[in-house]
């Protein structure tokens, strides 16, 4: 406690203020909105109870796109603070506190989640489940996912950011060279979000493994859920190792430990090993599901089944081990041996095999394909060219002796972002787009749809390749200023892509705020004619997703059930085969576990153990109290199925 | 999943041997390796060897006794799943010391 206490709001700053302003008035707002027309009880027991895969989907999606702002606003100021030299708009400790928060929410509370809310909306009905496999600790992954990305934005305003970068470097994210609380805020929000995602890895990987409908052999698993089946088996592998080393650290600040400090025989190198053991993974777990999403996209849009679907599949699993043994290439400069050095430059370098199958794959899906330019298919377009730049950098950067000169400079920054923005983030929208109709029932519209890939994809083009060359040129990573004017009209140029960026999300989101009011509403519940069997359930999609669950014999079985004009259910119900069907109950626990999971965070933050400590004896109450509840669920009655599937029952 | 709980359910309450001795052994164990490390005076090399030992030991312990690995109506997962924590093993722990040997000479006064 002590001082740290007194430091506990945030001071001096117009900026900061102007926030707190925001989320006072933001707070009020919703308030104010839920009193007035009536909703809490709505939120209670629609939303913030839930167990519904569907829905929490939604709600990851929703949290993912509102984190998307936050870190590139935290952009927009580092791109104008280094748009001409010697700008002093921003301190360099502020700088530092904004890519830091930029690259923490970006990876962990932006990708992550966007990626968690594509795979729970779509992999259980892709596979023909009723839900995911343990639907309560699936709410459980999302509150707490929720409350942690709350705790980390808390920083802005209460108690300082975090400065020492996303990647927590020690011995500088430890106390004696980084005092006050903000490194406290990354350790434990990253700890809660880290559980929560370690938790939805088991979830998908028992769900996709024990769920399939009967008769979808692995062969016959839609490509996306292949991609998560892949990325919750990376997760399972990652996730406890950023657990320790997070932990470790955690041990050094609150505890005065020296597992990686400079004194007392730490090791702060080990630190950089435990954290590119879980980050060289963590880019595989937010691109692989991307790869899923584009393949799914290119296939229903080229209106041909996925070219080389098998060759698809073993290239994303050999990438998913090959991305385990390749982290070094992050400190190759580190002071590791020749061998050492090589061993992982070849590794790397191994990873653009299978990526480039990939790239064939799709390629040879649209060939003779009918191509229908709809918007999530250009993201996927987009995404091609993007990632091949990205990839080849890559390779350069794979190659220890070089990567001593390109090391740390914005080079590297250029690589990253063409990989991280043209594969995930324009997979994730893509992803978005394509399922949108089925999460809300409307479709979006096209038009202002294409402004907003217009505006986005050409900014990020402007922005991002003029730091190839502004690396290369010595302009170094990290910095808050430059004074060499050689390099002003390129960090220009890069400013105006950028703001180019920023509108393009926000057109993004106005379409999304316009569709809501006017966009195409579909009652078919397959608006792409789309060939997996999330393609097959209505829209609004039923809470138990299939009222019978289908048989599959191929892959694309809706697809050719469809060409055919086979029998199915996944056309027609018959009645006489309608069951009750089983489902889990809502729970307000996990809402209420990972709140006090918040208090744990937030009094650790600050010293205060006592606060801590009771909160968590609240987290172990809730968990006792779970293992002695007797909850068998419910049972939908074959009437409310009839009523809800009226349009497709066949009488027989 | 629950049909496979209620059928070793039901053939009685009766008292949870396994876990208890499950329980007892990596407790035995545990104050074992503890006694080798503190009270003789064998060679480091040897103590170490000793520990490891006993760290699979307890693993088979744990594995056999309280998660089930026999009990499984489809054992294949369960060999995958021990695949997958042994090549997690390999990678985590042999390649740490590996890539960090280099400066392992500083921990020489230890
Ligand atoms: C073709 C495959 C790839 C290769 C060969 C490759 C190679 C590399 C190398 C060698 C570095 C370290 C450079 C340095 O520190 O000097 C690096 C950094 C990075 N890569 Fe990749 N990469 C690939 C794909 C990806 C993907 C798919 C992502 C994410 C979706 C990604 C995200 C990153 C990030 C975030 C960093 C920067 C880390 C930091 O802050 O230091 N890379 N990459
Ligand atoms: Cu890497």
């Amino acid at each position: 406690m002590n001082h740290h206490v007194d430091h506990f709001f945030v001071k001096g700053d117009p900026m900061i203020y102007a926030a707190d302003l925001m989320i006072i008035m933001t707070t009020l707002a919703v308030i104010f909105v839920l009193t007035y027309y009536k909703k809490w009880k709505w939120l209670w027991n629609e939303w913030l109870t839930t167990v519904d895969h569907k829905k929490i989907g939604i709600m990851y999606i929703i949290a993912a796109v509102l984190m998307m702002f936050r870190g590139g606003v935290d952009a927009l100021l580092m791109r104008a603070q280094l748009t001409v030299p010697n700008e002093d708009f921003l301190d360099p400790q502020h700088y530092n506190e904004i890519f830091t928060t930029h690259g923490t929410i970006m990876i962990l509370f932006m990708a992550m989640p966007f990626i968690i809310g594509l795979m729970n909306v779509a992999v259980p009905l892709q596979i023909g489940a009723r839900d995911v496999a343990f639907p309560y600790l699936n709410a459980l992954s999302f509150w707490s996912f929720f409350t942690a990305a709350m705790l980390f934005n808390l920083s802005f305003v209460i108690g300082g950011s975090p400065d020492a970068g996303w990647t927590a470097y020690a011995p500088l994210a430890e106390p004696e060279l980084d005092p006050g609380v903000g490194q406290n805020f990354y350790l434990l929000s990253l700890q809660i979000s880290g559980f929560s995602t370690l938790a939805t890895g088991i979830n998908f990987f028992v769900t996709i493994l024990k769920m399939r409908a009967p008769g979808m052999s692995m062969m016959k698993l839609p490509i996306f859920s292949w991609s998560i089946l892949v990325t919750s088996a990376i997760i399972i592998f990652a996730f406890p190792i950023l657990a320790i080393a997070l932990a470790l650290m955690t041990f050094d600040r609150l505890f005065g430990a020296h597992f990686f400090t400079l004194t007392g025989e730490g090791l702060p190198m080990m630190w950089a090993n435990l954290f590119w053991l879980w980050g060289h993974p963590e880019v595989y777990i937010v691109i692989l599901p991307a790869f899923g999403v584009f393949s799914e996209v290119i296939s229903t849009f080229s209106k041909k089944r996925l070219f080389g679907y098998k060759a698809m599949v073993w290239s994303m699993v050999l990438i998913g081990f090959l991305s385990l043994i390749v982290w070094v290439h992050h400190f190759f400069t580190m002071g590791a041996g020749p061998d050492v050095n090589s061993f992982f430059s070849i590794s790397t370098m191994a990873i653009a095999i299978p990526t480039g199958v990939k790239i064939f794959n799709w390629l040879g899906t649209m060939f003779r394909g009918r191509i229908q330019f709809t918007t999530p298919m250009l993201w996927s377009l987009a995404f091609i060219p993007c990632f091949t730049i990205g990839g080849i950098t890559g390779v350069m950067l794979a190659m220890a002796a070089a990567d001593y000169q390109y090391h740390n400079s914005y080079f590297l920054v250029a690589h990253f972002h063409f990989v991280l923005i043209s594969g995930t983030v324009f997979g994730c929208i893509a992803g978005l787009l394509y399922w949108y109709p089925k999460m809300f029932g409307h479709m979006l519209n096209e038009k202002i749809g294409k402004w907003a890939f217009w505006l986005f994809v050409p900014g990020f083009l402007i922005c991002f390749l003029p730091m190839f060359f502004l690396g290369l040129d010595g302009m170094t990573r990290r910095v808050y200023t430059f004074s060499n004017s050689h390099w002003t009209d390129l960090n220009v140029i890069a400013s105006i892509g950028a703001a180019l960026m920023g509108i393009g999300f926000m057109v993004l989101v106005y379409n999304m705020i316009w569709s809501a009011r006017y966009g195409k509403r579909d009652k078919t519940g397959d608006p792409w004619d789309g060939r997996t069997l999330e393609w097959a359930t209505p829209t609004p999609i039923p809470h138990y997703n299939f009222a019978l669950i289908p048989r599959i014999k191929r892959l694309d079985e809706f697809w050719y059930v469809k060409q055919n004009n086979e029998p199915s259910v996944l056309r027609s119900l018959p009645v006489s085969k309608l069951k009750p069907i089983h489902m889990p109950n809502s729970s307000g626990r996990p809402f209420v576990m990972s709140w006090l999971f918040f208090i744990v965070g937030f009094a650790a933050v600050f010293y205060v153990y006592w606060v801590a400590a009771l909160a968590l004896i609240g987290v172990l109450v809730c968990m006792g109290l779970r293992s002695f509840e007797i909850d068998d669920g419910h049972y939908v009655s074959v009437e409310e199925i009839k009523r809800t599937e009226k349009n497709r029952i066949k009488e027989a | 999943m629950s049909e496979q709980n209620q059928s070793r359910n039901s053939d009685g309450r009766d008292f949870p041997w396994q876990h208890v001795i499950g329980f007892i052994l990596s407790i035995v164990l545990t104050l074992l390796s503890l006694w080798i490390a503190f009270k003789t005076s064998l060679s480091t090399g040897m103590i170490m060897a000793i520990i490891i030992g006993f760290a699979f030991l307890q693993a088979a312990v744990q594995l056999f006794m309280f998660m089930h690995v026999t009990e499984s109506e489809d054992g294949r997962f369960q060999m995958w799943n021990m695949v997958h924590a042994f090549i997690a093993f390999v990678i985590i722990i042999v390649g740490s010391i590996w890539v960090m040997s280099f400066g392992m000479s500083y921990m020489n006064h230890m």
